[in-house]
Parts: C-alpha cells; sequence; structure tokens
C-alpha cells in the first residue's frame, strides 16, 4: 500500500503529518509505541525541512509518501524543493555540548537516527529526497 | 496544539502542559518555563496531558538544565505518558533530569531541598 500527503512549509502543518502517518500506522495494525516513535522521526525530518530547507515559505510544498509494500517494513520519503541536507557532513552533537550552549535545537536527528533503521538522503534535478526505512518486528 | 498553566503550590510552581509540544508550539513551554525561572522557586512539571513531544519540545527542557543548576532551582517532571517517556529514554534524557511517577513523589523531593 502507498499513500501520500502534500502540505505547505508551515510548522502548523506538522500536526497534520502526523495525523496522516497515524492513520496509515493504525489501519496496518503496528504498535502504539512504535507508531509513535515512527511519527516523531518524521516530523523531526519534516520539520528541518520546513524551517531550515525552506524558511518557513508557505508557498513550498513537502509531500510525505508512505510505502508498506513488504511485510517487514515501512518506508518513509519526504520530498522538497528547499536548500538539500548534505546528510553525509553531519556529525551527531555531543549532549553534554548541547546542555552547555543552553540551545534549543540539535536533539531531532539524534532521534531519527535512533528511531530508524535507514536514512537516505538524496537529490536530483527537481527534489530532494529524504528516505526513511524501518524494520517491523514481527 | 498545547495548553500551559502556571500555578502556585506553597513554594513550588507547578506548571501543567496538556496537548502535543512540536516545532508550532514549542514557545509556548519555553515562555513558561522563562516566567517560572525567573520566580526563583522550585519547579514542578505535569506531563500527564502531554500526548506528543518533539525535538523541539526536548530542546527547551534541555536549554534549561544548565541555567536552573546554577540557579539552585530544581525541576522534576511526572505524570510521563509511556510514549512520551520513550523519547526522553531514547535521547538519554532520564539520566539528566529529574523524572519521577506521579505528583506527590515530585512535591516530596522539591521540599526535601
Amino acid at each position: 500500500m502507498k499513500y501520500n500527503l502534500v502540505i505547505a512549509c508551515n510548522k502548523t502543518n506538522l500536526s497534520k503529518i502526523r495525523s496522516f502517518l497515524s492513520e496509515i500506522l493504525e489501519s496496518h495494525a503496528i504498535m502504539e509505541l512504535e507508531a509513535h516513535k515512527m511519527i516523531l522521526a518524521v516530523d523531526e525530518i519534516c520539520a528541518n525541512l520546513i524551517i531550515h530547507s525552506n524558511h518557513c515559505n508557505p508557498t513550498k510544498k513537502i509531500e510525505v509518501l508512505v510505502n508498506i509494500q513488504k511485510t517487514d517494513q515501512i518506508v518513509f520519503i519526504i520530498k522538497d524543493t528547499g536548500i538539500s541536507f548534505d546528510f553525509d557532513q553531519y556529525e551527531e552533537p555531543d549532549m553534554t555540548e548541547i546542555i552547555s550552549s543552553k540551545r534549543k535545537g540539535g536533539v531531532g536527528l539524534i532521534l531519527v537516527k535512533r528511531i530508524m533503521d535507514k536514512i537516505e538522503f538524496s537529490t536530483n534535478k527537481n527534489y530532494n529526497i529524504c528516505r526513511l526505512t524501518k524494520k517491523i518486528r514481527s | 496544539m498545547v495548553n500551559i498553566d502556571i500555578s502556585k503550590e506553597h513554594d513550588i510552581q507547578l506548571i501543567t502542559v496538556v496537548g502535543e509540544i512540536d516545532a508550532s508550539s514549542s514557545i509556548e513551554l519555553d515562555d513558561a518555563l522563562r516566567s517560572a525561572s525567573d520566580e526563583g522557586s522550585g519547579i514542578i512539571i505535569n506531563l500527564e496531558g502531554l500526548d506528543y513531544i518533539s525535538s523541539a519540545g526536548l530542546g527547551v527542557f534541555i536549554s534549561y538544565i544548565d541555567e536552573l543548576k546554577t540557579k539552585r532551582i530544581l525541576f522534576i517532571l511526572f505524570g510521563m505518558q509511556p510514549a512520551v517517556k520513550e523519547v526522553f529514554d531514547i535521547l538519554g534524557l532520564n539520566q539528566i533530569m529529574k523524572i519521577v511517577t506521579d505528583k506527590d513523589e515530585a512535591i516530596k523531593i522539591a521540599n526535601e531541598i
């Protein structure tokens, strides 16, 4: 099964993405705690894309696709046309450093890395693609 | 969408958070913690009604750890739902922040300081 949602780059739309994902995961009988974590990971990516890649410009759009073809994994694909993110250059920040800097950001991607089994970022001519894969325990 | 209320019980400030905290609503948590931290007394935070928190909300809590420690203000979180608690655990925040089960336990610890 494949599902998709297109929303404008506005932070208030994050709750729409979560509702969209929640309905899909519930319909596939994904355990609530597991579903909650997957929704969080996709929310983190979408928030980063809305805020950093697209500067909360509501004329820009992001597309969220969910692909549950195999029984043992779910693939989430998030597409946008903003500034591409170089995941290869990403270094996980140290929690002690985040605390002492008193900054309010920096833990989103840590969560995504710890929740998802595979994270891939790519860019083609027209858009950026973030592909998140989560294996489902049977 | 989140609703945040601050009240005072004896010398302790109680912040009650209900709803969801994400990148669009974390500013409200920041405002509440700013206001409470400027008061100077112990802070207990009721998260029984918190259904969801993303890194934006966690980041707000994290950003106050050092400041409140310096001011010698204890802040204690209580009443987390299992899904919310798991998010704190994934980051190891359960080792860094004071997280307890219920309000009685939070008040007891706050009064001991």
